[in-house]
């Protein structure tokens, strides 16, 4: 079985994220690290993984990472690789930046479908539930029309035998469970599962495992279909939302604090 | 005028609050037409809802065929109808709630169709000149801007949050158009096995409540402070990661960012300390309130008021004192 997990590098969500004069992202003023939400995953495809291996079934699985993005991004490969990812693919193209998530969706299908070729197909990509930043949650869904695979996503349980796969997920109104047969698309939530680290053995094999780096020429995506002037959205504006200013605290006394949290709610008509 | 596609928002024809929002936003756009995909025995109820609100046509699409199958035969039937609406010029616009379904099925829709796609819009607004792509307001990177967008190719797609438009009643004609889409077996590759109606609490949905009230780790597991506040004043309940990781709620009620985003009028946190992940799914409630026994704990840097003090008795006392204000 083949498994390509798609990683995204982004700004850290815990430092101060910005835009940049012409309303992109700023990646280079913000420290980058791979999307916290897509190490589950990576974590996903590694136990899938093991699990075939393993149980006396001896399957051969061959977990590819693939991002895509400007120098740094290989950063989130390194961590997918230390984890336990077998080899990375990253596309890199000055005429990416500034795509939107159709034309990433392009960028990604256009890999996936060239690391399929020399594998023979990849059976299964994995995605995180949504990355940090965009945080968009429609690439999986935008890969799936793309490559006309079906998707089954959000999944926090994730079982599977053969090439039969079923997951479970919290739906709107509902718990629900989802069946497709591979290739398929699959993304997965934070409850499927803790994230392994890197273990000091998984960092020092990572460092020998093979990382391909391809530009749009090698995966058959035409620079015109990508990039800010090809974007089918354009941000018009981004202003910094004024700081909130903090208002009253007061510290509970005897029950004073139910008192004024009472009356602080009957002023703003809550009560 | 050129109509607006609104995916309509039911079950079993019970239509959900957002789709009232996003008729009154078609309303601003050109003329609301209603999508209805569901039974022919619940279509009628529906039409009529929608009617109410604007609705000058309702395609009904009997889902005999796609029921139990995931959001790909949807996303089929709406590209049909945007062919069908190009043909006479339109559409002005596709509307759909944001929800987990709902911004996939825009997603596959959008790439069908050859159009641009915006998610999570908390408001939309009318071009400029007419003809003009619509303009949209996201709140981005945890509620830190705001970013205003327009589609700029093919037909705009917007998946439009919850509570980004006060509902407003206006007759519309409904006028009812059956319509047959053709589905792909491709479409039906990922099928719903299995189906738990989530329990009715009785209590408002989180993501649409006027009024949210939350509990984290420093409820210790014990809700009912934070249940006994939300019934008092007819709020959703939701809960902090850090709740939800300790098994003392189930996942459906997590706000932050890998959970609900919410965005009511009155945000009570209790017992959450306000971690970026939390803030993300709350930030850009109207009036936040936080109840917490720790004075340095981030959320109160947020608050428009907060109550340093312990939530086991802050909370029944305030619920005491509300039910007592109510009569």
């Amino acid at each position: 079985m083949n498994i390509v997990v798609c990683v995204k590098h982004v700004p850290d969500a815990t430092a101060d994220r910005q835009f940049e004069s012409d309303n992109t992202v700023d990646r280079d003023g913000v420290p980058g690290l791979m999307s916290e939400l897509d190490e589950y995953a990576v974590e996903q495809s590694l136990q899938l993984k093991e699990k075939r291996a393993g149980d006396g079934g001896g399957e051969e699985v061959t977990v590819t990472a693939l991002t895509v993005g400007p120098e740094g991004a290989a950063e989130g490969l390194k961590k997918a690789l230390q984890m336990g990812a077998d080899a990375g693919v990253h596309v890199t193209d000055a005429a990416i930046a500034g795509s939107d998530a159709v034309a990433t969706a392009k960028v990604l299908a256009g890999a996936i479908r060239k690391i399929g070729q020399s594998q023979g197909g990849a059976d299964l990509v994995v995605c995180g539930m949504a990355s940090t930043d965009g945080a968009m949650s429609v690439v999986p869904a935008m890969l799936a029309e793309l490559l006309d695979l079906p998707q089954v996503t959000f999944g926090s349980v994730v079982e599977s035998q053969g090439n039969e796969f079923r997951i479970k997920r919290d739906g709107e109104n509902a718990t629900e469970v989802i069946g497709a047969t591979a290739p398929l698309v699959l993304s997965v939530t934070d409850q499927s599962g803790e994230a392994r680290y890197p273990s000091f053995k998984g960092i020092m094999a990572a460092k020998k495992k093979p990382v391909e780096t391809w530009g749009l020429s090698d995966i058959g995506v035409d620079a015109g279909e990508v990039g800010a002037d090809a974007a089918w959205t354009a941000v018009t504006s981004t202003e910094a939302r004024p700081p909130r200013s903090k208002g009253e605290v007061v510290t509970d006394e005897d029950g004073s604090g139910a008192t004024a949290l009472v009356e602080f709610l009957a002023s703003k008509k809550f009560i | 005028m050129s109509e607006v596609l609104v995916l309509v928002d039911h079950v079993d024809g019970a239509v959900r609050k957002p789709t009232y929002e996003l008729l009154t936003i078609a309303k601003r756009l050109g003329e609301p037409s209603a999508v209805f995909i569901g039974g022919a025995e619940a279509a009628d109820a529906a039409v009529e809802a929608v009617k109410k609100y604007g609705a000058e046509k309702v395609y009904v699409v009997d889902d005999t065929e796609i029921k139990g199958y995931l959001v790909a035969p949807k996303a089929e039937v709406l590209a049909q109808l945007v062919e069908q609406a190009r043909e006479s010029g339109g559409p002005v616009a596709v509307l759909v709630p944001a929800s987990v379904d709902g911004r996939e099925i825009a997603g596959r829709l959008a790439i069908k169709t050859g159009s641009g796609l915006i998610t999570d819009a908390t408001d939309v607004q009318a071009g400029e000149a007419d003809g003009d792509s619509p303009v949209t307001t996201q709140s981005v990177f945890a509620g830190n801007y705001t970013v205003t967008a327009k589609v700029t190719k093919g037909t705009p797609i917007i998946a439009v949050k919850p509570n980004a438009a006060a509902p407003e009643e206006a007759a519309g004609a409904g006028a009812v158009e059956q319509f047959a889409p053709t589905i792909s077996e491709a479409a039906k590759k990922a099928k719903i096995v299995a189906s738990q109606p989530r329990q009715a609490s009785g209590r408002p949905e989180l993501t649409e409540a006027a009024i949210v009230v939350a509990g984290g780790r420093g409820t210790g597991g014990n809700f009912d402070p934070v249940e006994g506040l939300a019934d008092s004043l007819g709020a959703a309940v939701g809960a902090s990661r850090a709740a939800v990781d300790s098994g003392w709620k189930p996942h459906a009620f997590q706000i932050g960012q890998t959970g609900k985003v919410v965005s009511p009028q009155l945000y009570i946190a209790n017992g959450i300390s306000g971690a970026i992940q939390h803030r993300a799914g709350m930030q850009t409630s109207k009036t936040i309130v936080a109840v917490n026994k720790d004075e340095e704990a981030p959320i109160f840097e947020l608050v428009d008021f907060g109550v340093v003090g312990d939530l086991h008795k802050v909370l029944p006392a305030a619920t005491e004192e509300i039910n007592k204000r109510k009569g």
